[in-house]
């Protein structure tokens, strides 16, 4: 009874990052709803599966890119939604700019490869540690460590961040330019 | 043949960078300013808070009369 509550509970306090994660998979909301609904529920007949005293964070994010991956095999021709319903759905934000980063910041990502994109989300958004991104990825640790390294210099590039400072009026446009250069190199 | 040094097509600083390899080494305010930008995008999600439909359905769970779903 008490353990079945503290999953619960730890579900509910887990719901923020999961949706943020797997919006980030799919890049759709309501698409990303249905699975972090499916993967909770999952968890929850599985509980017997999750060892105590190990991240149930990592359980359930374990679970739901289990569910993202199975499914997305066969939704593969489904034409994924960058800045469509996920921007619309998105009605304010204190700055107009960073709104427009963010937006432009999303869609940089997803010219990255899956595995680079969910590791560097793992790692630099959901706060998880090289381990846990591996064991959640189902990967060798140093394999994480290149693919976030790969994911960042090649945002490094789409993005056209040279320094800090480098976030001029231009950068869109440069950013879809060189983001053809970058596929281009990589045929 | 040698490749290794591919006349570039491009003259801009960040397309040269691009022809060389891709895992460039960066420094450390690119990696922060990428890791502003992550945080900023997922945060954006996350302080959406749990919406209702999640609330009630682990409410659901808890609930011994209608196990399951």
């Amino acid at each position: 009874m008490g353990l079945r509550k503290n999953v619960r509970e730890a579900m509910l306090e887990a719901v923020p990052s999961l949706r943020a994660f797997a919006i980030s998979l799919c890049g759709n909301v309501d698409r990303a709803d249905d699975l972090v609904q499916e993967a909770l529920l999952r968890a929850w007949a599985n509980m017997g599966s999750f060892q105590p005293g190990t991240n149930m964070s990592a359980w359930l994010f374990t679970i739901l890119r289990n569910l993202f991956r199975s499914e997305y095999r066969k939704r593969r021709r489904e034409v994924e939604d960058v800045d469509g319903s996920y921007a619309e759905s998105l009605t304010s934000l204190p700055e107009q700019t960073s709104r427009l980063e963010i937006v432009e910041f999303r869609n940089a990502l997803k010219l990255l490869p899956s595995e680079q994109r969910e590791s560097l989300i793992l790692v630099g958004a959901s706060g998880f540690s090289y381990e846990e991104a591996a064991q959640i990825c189902g990967c060798a640790v140093g394999t994480i460590k290149s693919r976030v390294n790969r994911a960042r210099s090649r945002l490094a590039e789409i993005l056209s961040i040279d320094s800090a400072s480098d976030f001029g009026p231009d950068r869109e446009t440069r950013a879809v330019a060189n983001s053809d250069i970058v596929r281009g190199d990589r045929s | 043949m040698n490749t290794d040094k591919p006349a570039p097509r491009i003259r801009t600083m960040y397309a040269q960078k691009s022809e060389k390899n891709h895992v460039v080494k960066l420094g450390p305010d690119i990696k922060a300013k990428i890791g502003m930008q992550l945080r900023l995008m997922y945060g954006e999600v996350v302080d959406q808070g749990v919406p209702e439909r999640f609330v009630e359905m682990l409410r659901r769970l808890d609930d011994p009369n209608c196990e399951g779903r």
